[in-house]
């Protein structure tokens, strides 16, 4: 066809720029800026103060003085164990998760402490903490990162925001400056209630005779679809005794770790997996309010720990202990500390896999059994 | 004017779910990221839609060949034949690429790939950190050119409808649109009065 026939005529470039059409480009460009425009707030590009999973973990990088190449922006510090869960069944009656029907599943996780520290010394009132990956072999993995907290010390998305500025450390004193402490505590009395359990609580000696809590309520659904508000406990079958003065006063930087190493050494180490159950009423949304102690607790199986690794490319350094990722029977509550701890720990992850990794501190050797 | 055939009513039908499950990703895939309390919302839906996408764009793919689109209209110079070919192309590869990519990524980071419920996915990439962190940044990088094409693909379409008046809109379109096309009496008839030249 002839580029001048009347067919080709309509395709000119120079029809766009008659009266007529400028207006319907006008229209056209209005509604693709619209899309843009709603793309971007979507984003959050339009919307400064929001609080999004960048903001928060640039409170982290903020927090620890700097970004810690290839290092976790919390729990910086810490060590792979493998082991095994045995699950009795009790947990059945009450979720649907095959980590809750009677077996034994492989498990592989990371123990830590909480801060963004990778090289920071080993300190008596430093929060341990227990990563899980459990394991059936027909997939269906169940994570879980707990602490040994007995309660979580914030309620919500805004206030760990503000909590985690309010208590970054000072850098000439090497301690939170006390008027902001101060300052928050007062604007958020469940912080101050929850600090003061946290303190009447003493630390354990070690990582392997701590309990380590979920702190936040979690749903299970059981066969019948039952719905359960829940949370739970691995309770430690070493004897506690509290962490004693003179501990952190010896010259090894990394005395918890290397005492987890020398116990794990000895033979495997073993926590009860207990489950608590909510009676209606229960807060399942606020994790700085405990339940009270005469609440039904179900003992679902054991977990052992036999064996600890230094991280190492695709082992526990490589794994995002995301606390949603769950297996079916087992679901997000409606704390709102959930998705903020699932989103934050994305971005940690993302930012952190891509960058260049140094060796961590803690180091297991590599000769004799287990570790 | 040589064609006024649209395409078959099971293309139109694939194309304007998937364009709705495309726009929907796009939207939930950047508000997820940057959210904190709706993250877990959003991703628990961003994983089995992609995987819908994926499924239904293989379904496209399939139905193209038993259905062939009509040709574009006689009288479109080369130039603009050239970049509607290349930016379907786009479209297409990127209808692929995109949920591809999100699957390998969350493989390279051993996530289990939950779609619902037991509905799982196997990993299709090994355990690794840098692998990972590519096609992470692939998967955005590569999401944000499917929504410029998707965007330019909005605007050639409405371009079509509004100022060329020609068959190709209705082609894809329902109903009124289309009829009027088909019937080689509306969007032509309107257009010949703008070039003031007959078209029949």
């Amino acid at each position: 066809m002839p580029q001048d026939s009347p067919e080709s005529q309509r395709y000119r470039l120079a029809s766009l720029t008659d009266k007529r059409a400028l207006s319907k480009l006008g229209i056209i460009g209005l509604v693709v800026l619209i899309i843009v425009m709603c793309f971007a707030y979507a984003g959050g590009w339009l919307w400064a103060d929001r609080l999004s999973q960048a903001k928060v973990i640039d409170g982290f990088e903020l927090a620890n003085g700097g970004v810690h190449s290839g290092f976790r922006r919390n729990h910086a510090k810490g060590v792979c164990v493998t082991g095994s869960f045995e699950s009795n069944g009790a947990g059945a009656r009450l979720s649907r998760a095959t980590v809750l029907s009677p077996g034994s599943f492989a498990v592989a996780g990371r123990i830590s402490l909480a801060g963004g520290h990778p090289g920071a010394a080993d300190e008596p009132t430093d929060v341990r903490a227990m990563g899980l990956r459990i394991l059936p072999p027909t997939g269906e993995e169940w994570r879980t990162a707990m602490i040994d907290l007995p309660v979580f010390v914030v309620r919500d998305p805004e206030s760990f925001y503000e909590q985690l500025l309010a208590t970054k450390l000072d850098p000439a004193t090497g301690k939170p400056d006390p008027a902001k402490v101060a300052a928050f505590s007062n604007a958020h009395p469940e912080f101050a209630a929850a600090m003061k359990v946290v303190k009447s609580n003493p630390f354990s000696s070690g990582f392997a005779n701590a309990n380590y809590n979920s702190l936040i309520a979690f749903r299970f659904v059981n066969a019948a679809g039952v719905v359960t508000p829940v949370r739970w406990s691995m309770v430690a079958t070493d004897p506690f005794a509290p962490e004693a003065a003179d501990q952190a006063k010896g010259p090894d930087k990394n005395y918890l770790f290397d005492d987890l190493i020398a116990r794990l050494a000895r033979g495997p180490v073993q926590w009860h997996l207990v489950v608590t159950i909510a009676k209606p009423g229960d807060a399942t949304d606020d994790a700085t309010i405990r339940w009270p102690a005469d609440r039904e607790h179900v003992d679902v199986g054991t977990l052992t720990l036999d064996r600890a690794e230094t991280e190492a490319p695709g082992n526990c350094r490589d794994i995002n202990f995301d606390p949603l990722a769950l297996p079916a029977g087992i679901e997000s509550s409606d704390d709102p500390l959930l998705s903020l701890r699932s989103a934050g720990y994305s971005e940690s992850f993302t930012r952190r896999e891509g960058e260049k990794k140094t060796p961590s501190a803690v180091q297991v050797p590599v000769t004799g059994k287990g570790p | 004017m040589a064609q006024h055939r649209p395409f078959p009513l099971f293309s139109r039908i694939l194309h304007w779910i998937m364009a709705a499950a495309i726009l929907a990703m796009l939207f939930i895939g950047i508000g997820m990221v940057s959210s904190v309390s709706v993250y877990h919302t959003l991703l628990s839906i961003h994983r089995p839609l992609g995987i819908l996408i994926l499924v239904l764009a293989a379904i496209r793919l399939v139905n193209r060949l038993f259905n062939p689109p009509p040709p574009l209209p006689d009288g479109m110079p080369g130039w603009q034949r050239a970049t509607a070919e290349g930016s379907h192309v786009l479209l297409y590869a990127l209808m692929f690429a995109v949920p591809l990519v999100g699957w390998a990524m969350l493989s390279a980071a051993s996530y289990p790939i939950v779609l619902y419920g037991s509905l799982q996915l196997p990993p299709i990439a090994p355990h690794n950190a840098t692998l990972f962190a590519i096609l992470r940044e692939t998967h955005t990088v590569l999401a944000l050119l499917l929504f410029v094409t998707f965007l330019a693909h909005l605007a050639a379409a409405l371009t079509h409808a509004l100022i060329f008046r020609d068959d190709v809109f209705p082609s894809m379109a329902f109903g009124i649109a289309r009829e009027a096309g088909a019937a080689g009496s509306g969007p032509q008839a309107r257009a010949g009065a703008a070039a003031a030249s007959a078209e029949h």
